[in-house]
């Protein structure tokens, strides 16, 4: 087994909630991230999913060290992040990039495409203009875009172009991890694709790993290699891609597939057997988070929560029922 | 039967710098809605859909105005109604639910309010029968406990429980129609689901007409009889559901189908090269030519008329064109 790009270790982000106007007293935590193991291999796409407020945009600011971790360690190269310094840190940074979800508010409407891409550049490398101007062009080219385009503003592009100067951004420094957030949901169908297929190429080209978050389900499948599923602040479940489409275990996963649109009239639906909505963080039910929603719910899943164990080969489950 | 609601060659465009900028949102759109049907309108951002929609209800902003064609609803012609008489029938036959649902509930107005104001304006149904009625309309949406959740005020609810309660608003005139723009876009999949279900159980229930619009071609297959392609403010194809999932024939339509990725296979996307057209100056000919596989020399001149395909089947197309001239020969040799 190679030694992962990035291995994440029981993380867990605790946020404070307080109340009071004058005298500010702690009430309690929501746990955003909440023991999370997780392992992203070189030239692999790792699909996190899950519903809004269950934790994968905590989890990413994690991994961009755009927050700190409560506790558990995040190992780049099997060293723990939490440690690094000075030049170190500038690698780390200068290597692990991001997509936002919106190319709209993620560009800077006062500065040319040009000055946006080689920004990373002005700050990890010690290039000339020139040399950076060669790296800007060349990057452009890699995204499908023309050289030429340097010169204009942001808003002479359509959704679509905006997102791929995100990643143009994103892959101009020495990148071997691009955190993808969301980075097709802004986008309409037809450019989806194209993006989507763009980033494939890429990574076929140039060996980077992504973590693809999202929340449609056919979309993160597509992409990834190997999908986790995120519920609660916790995952619930970790397969290969097709394997999961073809056997989901977990009744959160058995859940989403059943919520997955159809992709032809003709397809079978069945009811959607879970109810309510995801809890609070700020209080999550014990045992089994999902226990409350769940259909197979047990006496026990309310009391202890389930390890996450490997059901089949490089598929892992947190469920009692398994 | 009649349909309740016939779009014919409507044209609505929007004026601009008094009226020297023309923008053609929505050129020559036909269809048909019968009672208890749902259509699906389908394209891409700013392909005219929304246009489309609020050109039915007569809700245009200021710069927009209807140029010709016409909208019958229940017999009746709507566009050249007055504000006052367009004023009684939406609420009461057509209702409109919005994408966003926290900027179409008011804020400051009880659940209860709300949700009883077209019933009080509408049906006239007054004191203690209206507190009832209202309950029964959050209870056909699937809000528990709906006699404790109408006292609340939007903020209390999360945005599905807030997306059901517009839905019980729409449904509160006791509308014939009812035009949905993009619901469910701000839904997390599963609550998109079951808004999904409950929508489907109202119009069993009621036999409501149903407009979706959406980009999501997945939500088209869950809800639709019909469904039409528009592509540049033009309808390209449109016909049952069915046909046009298994043989489209228009290459937008295939496109489209083919740029959706399917659960559990690794297929390459087919993907639309450039990009969807600027409507303030779009292309000559065949509006999708310059993105089109296989467009031939006449595309970029001339523009492609509607040809019947089959039953309700019709595309706008060149192609379809060349292949019935093709078949006819055939058949004439």
């Amino acid at each position: 087994m190679p030694t992962p790009l990035l291995e994440l270790d029981n993380l867990q982000k605790y946020f404070p909630v307080s109340t009071g106007a004058l005298w500010r007293r702690k009430i309690g935590w929501v746990k955003a991230v909440d023991g999370v193991d997780l392992a992203i291999h070189p030239r692999e796409t790792l699909g996190l999913i899950g519903e809004s407020g269950c934790g994968k945009t905590t989890t990413s600011k994690l991994i961009l060290l755009q927050e700190p971790p409560s506790a558990g360690t995040i190992r780049y190269d099997g060293e723990d992040v939490s440690n690094l310094e000075g030049a170190e840190l500038m690698r780390y940074r200068r290597e692990v990039q991001v997509v936002f979800q919106d190319p709209y508010s993620s560009l800077s409407p006062r500065m040319r495409v040009g000055d946006i891409i080689a920004e990373p550049l002005e700050i990890h490398t010690d290039f000339a203009r020139e040399a950076r101007a060669q790296r800007v062009a060349e990057v452009l080219e890699l995204v499908g875009l023309q050289p030429e385009v340097a010169r204009l503003f942001p808003h002479e592009f359509s959704g679509g172009q905006r997102q791929r100067i995100a990643i143009a951004r994103a892959l101009a420094t020495d990148t071997r991890l691009i955190v993808l957030d969301e980075p097709v949901s802004a986008l309409d169908v037809s450019i989806r694709a194209q993006i989507m297929n763009q980033l494939e190429h890429l990574q076929e080209t140039l060996g980077v790993s992504y973590l693809f978050i999202g929340h449609d389900l056919a979309t993160v499948a597509h992409i990834s290699h190997r999908i986790a599923v995120m519920y609660l602040g916790q995952i619930v479940e970790l397969a290969e891609s097709l394997e999961l489409c073809a056997k989901p275990l977990h009744p959160y996963t058995q859940a989403l597939f059943t919520a997955a649109l159809p992709s032809h009239p003709d397809q079978r639906h069945e009811k959607l057997k879970i109810t309510g909505e995801v809890p609070s963080a700020l209080d999550p039910p014990s045992g089994c988070r999902f226990h409350p929603r769940c259909p197979h719910a047990m006496p026990h899943c309310a009391r202890e929560a389930p390890v996450r164990k490997e059901i089949a080969p490089r598929h892992a489950v947190a469920c009692h029922l398994y | 039967m009649a349909p309740l609601l016939r779009v014919s060659e409507l044209q609505t465009h929007y004026f601009s710098f008094g009226g020297t900028r023309v923008v053609k949102a929505v050129e020559g759109v036909s269809f048909t809605l019968c009672e208890g049907e749902t259509i699906g309108l389908v394209g891409e951002s700013g392909c005219g859909k929304t246009t489309t929609c609020l050109s039915i209800v007569g809700l245009l902003p200021s710069a927009a105005r209807i140029v010709s064609g016409r909208v019958e609803f229940a017999g009746e012609e709507l566009t050249q109604k007055r504000p006052r008489e367009m004023r009684r029938i939406r609420g009461r036959q057509i209702a409109m639910i919005l994408q966003d649902p926290m900027a179409s509930l008011n804020p400051l107005f009880s659940i209860y309010t709300q949700v009883a104001e077209p019933a009080y304006y509408h049906q006239a149904i007054r004191g203690r029968s209206l507190r009832r009625r209202v309950e029964e309309l959050l209870r056909a949406v699937r809000i528990p406990s709906p006699a404790a959740r109408m006292r609340e005020y939007p903020h209390q609810m999360s945005g599905g429980m807030r997306q059901r309660v517009v839905g019980a608003i729409a449904m509160a005139g006791g509308p014939k129609l009812i035009i949905a723009d993009e619901p469910t876009t701000n839904l997390d999949v599963t609550i998109q689901a079951q808004y999904l279900e409950v929508l489907k159980d109202i119009q069993q229930q009621s036999g409501v007409a149903l407009i979706f619009v959406t980009h999501n071609l997945g939500i088209v297959a869950k809800m639709c009889d019909k469904m039409a392609v528009m592509y540049a403010g033009k309808i390209v194809e449109q016909g049952p559901v069915r046909d046009l999932f298994r043989e489209a024939k228009h290459p937008y339509t295939q496109a489209l189908l083919g740029s959706m990725p399917k659960l559990g296979s690794k297929e390459p996307l087919f993907a639309i090269p450039g990009q969807p057209p600027n409507l303030a100056c779009p292309p000559a000919g065949c509006a999708f030519h310059p993105r089109c596989a296989h467009a031939l020399p006449r595309c970029a001149m001339q523009q492609p008329r509607d040809r019947s395909i089959g039953p309700d089947w019709t595309a706008k197309c060149w192609l379809v064109d060349q292949q019935t001239e093709e078949q006819y020969a055939h058949a004439v040799a």
